[in-house]
């Protein structure tokens, strides 16, 4: 596969890179606020690419997903806040969080290895709100979540003594404290888009499609469906669980809202609108899925005021309501996704 | 007693009150083509999928190569060298005949998550020879010009060489179809003879599942029947051919 790259893929890449290097920049210039949409968008990339390992790849719906996240995010906000007074680095606790999600995900899958499509999807649902009640309720006997009000105070990432919040300047530029973010953003998706192209072109991720496609007959193969599965549910536990600690440390709070079963659906939403299974599909889903919501949110406001001199409808339901529409239209006219896989493309044109 | 590969002993299996099997006892013989033929609902897929670990017998088991099969491990028995085909076919329909192939050789590799994280020399050398080993079966069973078509796109016969071509994948010692030539034309059913010819004389011990008595009778070494769920005879087709317990079963008493 990683021949030498043809002059035309390299320049791709350059230009790619540059685009990804200048786009902080770019983004600080609406403000800081954009900057952290941004890192927002590559978080939920991370996130999908993650459930596009139960989805995408093995075909299990998953609907209970951010549970994952929530598991990561609670143990970075535990291990690096004045809540028990520990203050552990970022880079024993992301392993630790991405273990413990791991754990879980084995956890939800071994009861739920028989269950397929829609029954599977209503178990995961109820752990997933098992998961956030429990954070929500762990505050007595012994106070071990904080309850509703959440964990604050939580530690950036730092490393060694160079710390990811405040500004600071480096070659004569100054970098904020997101935009520090957005670079370990960055270094993190690369890692997990290259993970997720591996394990798709391996015997492990043709060996998940096949047990997509056909359980029975990966049976008669050879693959142990049972072992295969769990696998899916735990690397993509672990993902949830990697991206929930940096959501933990660039945040510096948590709270159990924050891991409602709409998060749940976006993300899904993310996968399957822009293409279950398909790598590139899956990162145009998620940045749009996240960015859009926040396109309407500044645009919707200042677009009437202009029009209509008077605000005629709160822009948070609009929001909702041109999102919803999006969605629907979306799935009727590109029922594969924005971006799918030529194979699944395929497969919707039904043309067996 | 001749080298017995695959031993039946007694197997029962009902769904309610049908009595699929019963208590059938057979054995196959290492290197034979095995015929096993009988009306619809006589109890052969019931058999197969018993023997494959997709069912659990009530009564009865099987020994394959010196050990007994464990029931309800489908995996396992594709371990252990038992590969099949289906009545209706099973392939990977998504996929490309290449890639159904090469999931076939799940089985007998075994890189991990962390070899496909790393790509280490070990994994690609693997990936390589998983390849290699899919293309050549797909020119083995003639179909290498449709490596790259998706498997639901491959015309009928096509389609039963590319899961004959993932079951041989698994490296076999006991290859089971299950009503190959269903469907197929007469030439088509010729060239599937010379197929399943070829595959025992190249070592790899035959169990058929066949309506066509015809091609049963001259292809197999030896022949069981069944009715009703129950083991009629089992001997050499001429003699099978022969006995009026079997006419009876097909033409009716």
């Amino acid at each position: 596969m990683s021949k030498w790259l043809n002059p035309r893929s390299a320049f791709g890449i350059a230009l790619i890179a540059a685009a990804l290097i200048a786009l902080p920049f770019v983004a600080a210039m609406g403000g800081q606020a954009w900057v952290r949409i941004l890192n927002f968008a590559i978080l939920y990339v991370f996130l999908a690419l993650g459930l596009n390992i139960v989805v995408g790849f093995a075909g299990l719906l998953d609907l209970g997903y951010i549970a994952f996240y929530a598991v990561g995010a609670y143990t970075y906000a535990l291990l690096a806040s004045p809540h028990f007074g520990l203050h552990w680095p970022f880079w024993t606790i992301l392993p630790i969080g991405a273990v413990i999600a791991c754990f879980f995900g084995v956890l939800l899958g071994s009861p739920t290895l028989k269950l397929r499509g829609d029954y599977l999807a209503i178990v995961t649902l109820g752990f997933g709100e098992i998961v956030r009640i429990f954070m929500n309720n762990l505050n007595a006997p012994v106070n071990i979540t904080n309850g509703p009000q959440g964990i604050t105070l939580i530690d950036p990432v730092a490393i060694g003594g160079f710390k990811f919040s405040g500004t600071t300047q480096i070659l004569g530029y100054s970098l904020s404290g997101p935009q520090k973010y957005y670079f370990l953003l960055v270094a993190l998706a690369i890692l997990v888009i290259i993970i997720n192209l591996r394990l798709q072109n391996s015997r492990i991720g043709r060996a998940w499609q096949a047990i997509r496609e056909d359980e029975i007959a990966a049976k008669a193969v050879g693959i142990n469906t049972r072992n295969l599965k769990l696998l899916a549910f735990a690397m993509g536990a672990s993902f949830g669980g990697v991206a929930g600690g940096v959501f933990s440390a660039m945040q510096g709070f948590v709270s159990p809202e924050s891991f409602s079963l709409i998060e749940s659906i976006m993300i899904l939403a993310m996968v399957v609108l822009g293409g279950m299974g398909h790598i590139p599909g899956v990162i145009l889903g998620a940045v749009l899925l996240s960015i859009l919501p926040e396109v309407l949110r500044y645009g919707v406001g200042p677009l009437q005021m202009a029009v209509f001199g008077k605000m005629l409808i709160d822009p948070e339901s609009l929001r909702m309501l041109i999102f919803g529409l999006a969605l629907v239209l979306v799935m009727r006219f590109k029922p594969a996704g924005l971006w799918p896989s030529p194979e699944r493309k395929r497969e919707l044109q039904g043309d067996a | 007693m001749a080298d017995m590969l695959l031993e039946a002993r007694a197997v029962a299996k009902h769904f309610g009150g049908v009595k699929a099997l019963r208590d059938v006892s057979l054995g196959i013989q290492r290197g034979e083509i095995y015929g096993l033929i009988g009306p619809n609902g006589a109890g052969k897929t019931t058999f197969f999928n018993c023997m494959t670990g997709l069912y659990i017998p009530d009564g009865g088991g099987f020994t394959f190569d010196g050990a007994p099969l464990l029931a309800d491990a489908p995996h396992q028995a594709a371990e252990r060298g038992i590969a099949r085909t289906f009545q209706n076919i099973r392939l990977f329909g998504n996929m490309t005949a290449l890639e159904n192939v090469m999931v076939g050789r799940h089985v007998r590799t075994k890189a991990g998550v962390f070899g496909a994280m790393l790509q280490n020399a070990a994994t690609r050398d693997e990936e390589a020879a998983i390849r290699q080993k899919a293309i050549d079966l797909l020119h083995y069973v003639r179909i290498e010009d449709r490596a790259d078509d998706l498997a639901k796109n491959l015309s009928y016969g096509d389609q039963r060489r590319l899961e004959i071509a993932r079951a041989l994948a698994t490296e076999p010692k006991l290859l089971c179809l299950d009503e190959p030539a269903a469907g197929m034309n007469a030439t088509e059913t010729e060239e599937l003879r010379d197929l399943i010819d070829g595959i025992r004389r190249d070592g790899t011990t035959i169990l058929l599942i066949e309506h066509d008595v015809k091609l049963v009778m001259g292809l197999c070494d030896r022949v069981a029947v069944l009715d009703y769920g129950a083991l009629v005879i089992e001997d050499v087709p001429a003699v099978v051919q022969k006995d009026q317990r079997v006419i009876e079963a097909y033409l009716g008493a």
